[in-house]
C-alpha cells in the first residue's frame, strides 16, 4: 500500500499508484455472465490521460466541478481520475434519481462538466429541467450508438487530447468531492469532502481490512455512494488491488460473480445481504434430514472455533460447499448504508463468513465505527475507527444520547449552506442525529434517531421535506410529511416508514377521490420514497412568524395520538 | 409478433405465477411494488423470468424507475 501520509490529494496518490502497480489488474468489467473488459493500472492510465488532457484543453482547471452520473463501470473510475488529475472537484450523483432531481443537483453543484451514459442522457436531455443547469458547458456521454442524437453532448470515447496532460496539485484541505447526502426535493445537502477526508479514512479502513495486489473487490453498490467510492475505488487502487464491476444487479449474476472472480471483499446494503441469506436458507432447508443433521453439526463446530475471532481456514474446510459458492476466497462482507438486523449478521458469521457491519454517514467520510470481529458482536455496530473521536451527548440514565463525531474525515461544510453547516458541525463536532450508547467494551449500539428521516434497507436516506413537493397543491388545508419514528420514537432502526399528516378543510372528508389523488402522487415518487400511511389532525399546524411549519411542535401534537390507530393505510 | 396487449397479459400472468397471487388479480396499471409488496431485488428476479419467457435481454437501465406492469410491458415490447 502507498504511504498515504505523504500525499496531499487523491489525484496525487492515484497518480503514483498507477505507476507503482502498472502491471497489476485494476479493473474487470462484467455484464451478466460476459466479461467485457480487463484493465491493468498501465492501461487505466493510458485511458485516463487523454481524457484529462481534453478536459484541460476545454478550459477545465483547478476547483472546476465535474459531475459523473453513471452505473458502475470502468469509465466511471477513469473519468474520476482524469478529473482529479486536472485538479477538479468531483460531483458524483446517483444514477437512480429522476432526471429532474439530477438537474436540480447539477445546478446546485455548479458543475461545468457532466459525464454520463447514453441511456441516462436520453432522459436528462429531454427533461424540461435541463435549462436550469446554466453553468454546464460540456456533456460527455459514453456508449452512444453510431447514429444517436447526442442532443448537444459529445462522445466520451472521442473526447481525447493530444499529448500529456499537466498534473494539477491540490492541498489536503481543498475540496475533492461534493457528495449529496440528500436534498433532492428541498434543501440540497452537498457535503464538501476534502482530500484529507479521503486520505485519512482510507488509512483507517485499510488498517483493519487490508488490500493488496491480487485482492478482488466486487463493486455492486453505486460508486457515487461513499462506501463504494472508498472500498471500490480509492482504497483498492492505492494498494494495487483489483475491482470487479458488474453492470447488472440481478441476484443470479451477483451470486455467479463470487466463484467466477474469486472475490475477496464485497460491500452490500442490508437488503441484498438478506436476499443472500434467504437464498442460502432455502438451500439448507432443502437438505435431506440426514444431511441437515451433519450440516448443523458442522455449523456448531465452526461456531465453537470462531467464538473469539474469524478463522477462515477452518471455516472453509468445515463448510466447504457454502464457501465454494462464494468462491472460496471471500474474507469479509462489508455491510453498510443502513442498519442491519443482528440475526442476519449472526447467520453469516455462524457459517464462517464474517460480515463487518459498521456505522457511518456521508458527512463523516464514510465509516465512523466498524465491527473489527475480535470478537464478533452482532448486537453492535463496532468500535470507532482509528482517528475517530465519538461521544454521546446528553445521555439518558441508560446511556443513550446523540452520537457526535470529531475526526479528520468529517466534511468541511455543506455547499452554499452556512446555517445548515453551523447546525450540523458544532465546535468541530459533527452532530449525527442518531441515538446510541457505548457498552462496557467500547462498542457502539445504535437505538434510533433524533432527526426526522429514515434510511431504507437499500441504504437510501430519505428526508420527509424532500418528498413534500410531490404533495404540493394537494386539496387539503395543510399537510406535512414525517418519519413515523420521529413522531413516535422507538428504539429501533429497521422498518422505518414515512407518514403524511393531513389537516383537512372544515367539513372535508378523506374521500375516495382524495385518497386517489394522494396515491397517484405517491406512486410518482420512486418506490423507496413513498409514504406508508396517513394521519389526520383536526387542528391548525403550529407555524413560525414566517409561516413555516414548526415540525418539532407539530410532531409533539401528533404524538399524543395512539400510533397503532392514528396511521390510516393508503 | 405479439401485440402490446398480448405482451401485457403475458407479463401479468407470469408475475401472478411468480409471486403466487391469483391469476387475474393484477391489472396493467397496477404498481407492482405496492400491489405485490415486493422490493427492488424481487423485481429484478421477476425481470429475469420475463427475459427467459420472451427470449430477450432487458438491461437494468431500461427498467430504471418503472413501477407499473403497463410500462414494463411497453419496454419489453420495444425489444421483441
Amino acid at each position: 500500500m502507498l504511504d498515504l501520509s505523504k500525499y496531499q490529494s487523491i489525484g496525487e496518490a492515484l497518480k503514483d499508484a498507477l505507476d507503482q502497480f502498472a502491471n497489476e489488474v485494476c479493473l474487470i468489467e462484467a455484464d451478466r455472465e460476459r466479461e467485457k473488459e480487463r484493465l491493468t493500472y498501465r492501461e487505466f492510465k493510458a485511458r485516463a490521460h487523454p481524457l484529462a488532457k481534453a478536459l484541460q484543453d476545454a478550459g477545465f482547471t483547478a476547483d472546476d466541478r465535474a459531475s459523473i452520473i453513471m452505473t458502475n463501470q470502468p469509465k466511471w473510475l477513469i473519468s474520476a481520475y482524469a478529473i482529479f488529475f486536472a485538479g477538479g472537484t468531483l460531483v458524483p450523483l446517483d444514477y437512480k434519481l429522476t432526471p429532474e432531481e439530477q438537474w436540480q443537483l447539477l445546478r446546485h453543484s455548479g458543475a461545468s462538466v457532466l459525464i454520463t451514459e447514453y441511456p441516462i442522457w436520453r432522459q436528462l436531455s429531454t427533461s424540461a429541467a435541463r435549462a436550469a443547469a446554466t453553468k454546464l458547458q460540456t456533456v460527455l456521454i459514453t456508449e452512444a450508438p453510431p447514429n444517436a442524437d447526442l442532443a448537444g453532448a459529445r462522445r466520451w470515447e472521442e473526447f481525447r487530447g493530444e499529448g500529456e496532460p499537466l498534473f494539477v496539485p491540490r492541498g489536503r484541505k481543498d475540496t475533492a468531492c461534493v457528495v449529496y447526502s440528500s436534498g433532492t426535493g428541498g434543501r440540497p445537502k452537498g457535503c464538501m469532502m476534502t482530500h484529507e477526508n479521503y486520505l485519512e479514512q482510507c488509512v483507517a479502513l485499510i488498517s483493519i481490512f487490508p488490500f493488496w495486489p491480487g485482492v478482488r473487490y466486487l463493486s455492486i453498490l453505486p460508486t457515487n455512494h461513499a462506501i463504494d467510492f472508498m472500498v471500490g475505488f480509492f482504497g483498492p487502487f492505492t494498494c494495487g488491488a483489483a475491482v470487479v464491476q458488474l453492470r447488472t444487479l440481478r441476484p443470479e449474476f451477483v451470486r455467479e460473480a463470487f466463484p467466477k472472480y474469486k472475490i475477496t471483499y464485497v460491500s452490500l446494503v442490508p437488503l441484498v445481504l438478506k436476499n443472500l441469506q434467504k437464498g442460502l436458507q432455502a438451500r439448507f432447508d432443502a437438505l435431506s434430514p440426514g444431511k441437515r443433521k451433519v450440516f448443523n453439526a458442522l455449523v456448531a463446530i465452526n461456531k465453537a472455533f470462531t467464538k473469539s475471532r474469524p478463522r477462515p481456514g477452518i471455516s472453509r474446510r468445515l463448510l466447504k460447499q457454502v464457501h465454494q459458492a462464494f468462491g472460496g476466497e471471500l474474507r469479509t462482507i462489508f455491510v453498510g448504508g443502513a442498519f442491519t438486523e443482528p440475526q442476519t449478521l449472526q447467520f453469516f458469521y455462524d457459517l464462517g463468513i464474517p460480515v463487518a457491519n459498521g456505522y457511518g454517514l456521508t458527512e463523516a467520510g464514510t465509516a465512523i465505527t466498524v465491527n473489527d470481529l475480535k470478537p464478533f458482536r452482532a448486537d453492535t455496530v463496532g468500535k470507532p475507527l482509528p482517528g475517530m473521536e465519538v461521544r454521546i451527548l446528553n445521555p439518558a440514565p441508560d446511556g443513550v444520547g446523540e452520537v457526535s463525531v470529531r475526526s479528520k474525515t468529517v466534511m468541511s461544510a455543506y455547499l452554499n449552506e452556512p446555517e445548515l453547516t453551523a447546525e450540523t458541525i458544532v465546535d468541530g463536532w459533527l452532530m449525527t442525529g442518531d441515538l446510541g450508547r457505548f457498552d462496557e467494551t467500547g462498542h457502539l449500539q445504535l437505538s434510533g434517531r433524533k432527526k426526522n428521516m429514515i434510511v431504507t434497507e437499500e441504504g437510501k436516506n430519505i428526508y420527509p421535506e424532500d418528498i413534500e413537493t410531490a404533495f404540493e397543491s394537494l386539496p387539503v388545508k395543510e399537510f406535512c410529511v414525517f418519519a413515523a419514528n420521529y413522531i413516535w420514537p422507538k428504539r429501533s432502526m429497521v422498518g422505518e416508514r414515512l407518514v403524511l399528516v393531513l389537516h383537512l378543510e372544515q367539513g372535508q372528508l378523506l374521500s375516495d377521490q382524495l385518497r386517489h389523488d394522494i396515491n397517484a402522487r405517491n406512486n410518482r415518487l420512486l418506490n423507496y420514497k413513498r409514504i406508508h400511511g396517513i394521519v389526520l389532525l383536526d387542528e391548525d399546524f403550529p407555524r413560525t412568524a414566517s409561516l413555516k411549519i414548526k415540525r418539532n411542535a407539530l410532531a409533539e401534537r401528533v404524538a399524543h395520538r395512539d400510533n397503532a390507530t392514528a396511521v390510516l393505510p393508503l | 409478433m405479439r401485440t402490446l396487449e398480448q405482451t401485457t397479459q403475458e407479463v401479468l400472468d407470469l408475475a401472478a405465477s411468480h409471486f403466487h397471487v391469483p391469476a387475474g388479480s393484477l391489472a396493467p396499471g397496477d404498481d407492482f411494488f405496492k400491489k405485490l409488496g415486493i422490493d427492488s431485488l424481487q423485481t429484478l428476479e421477476m425481470l429475469s423470468r420475463l427475459e427467459n419467457h420472451f427470449g430477450i435481454e432487458l438491461p437494468d437501465y431500461e427498467v430504471q424507475g418503472v413501477s407499473d406492469f403497463k410500462t414494463l410491458a411497453e419496454r419489453i415490447q420495444s425489444r421483441l
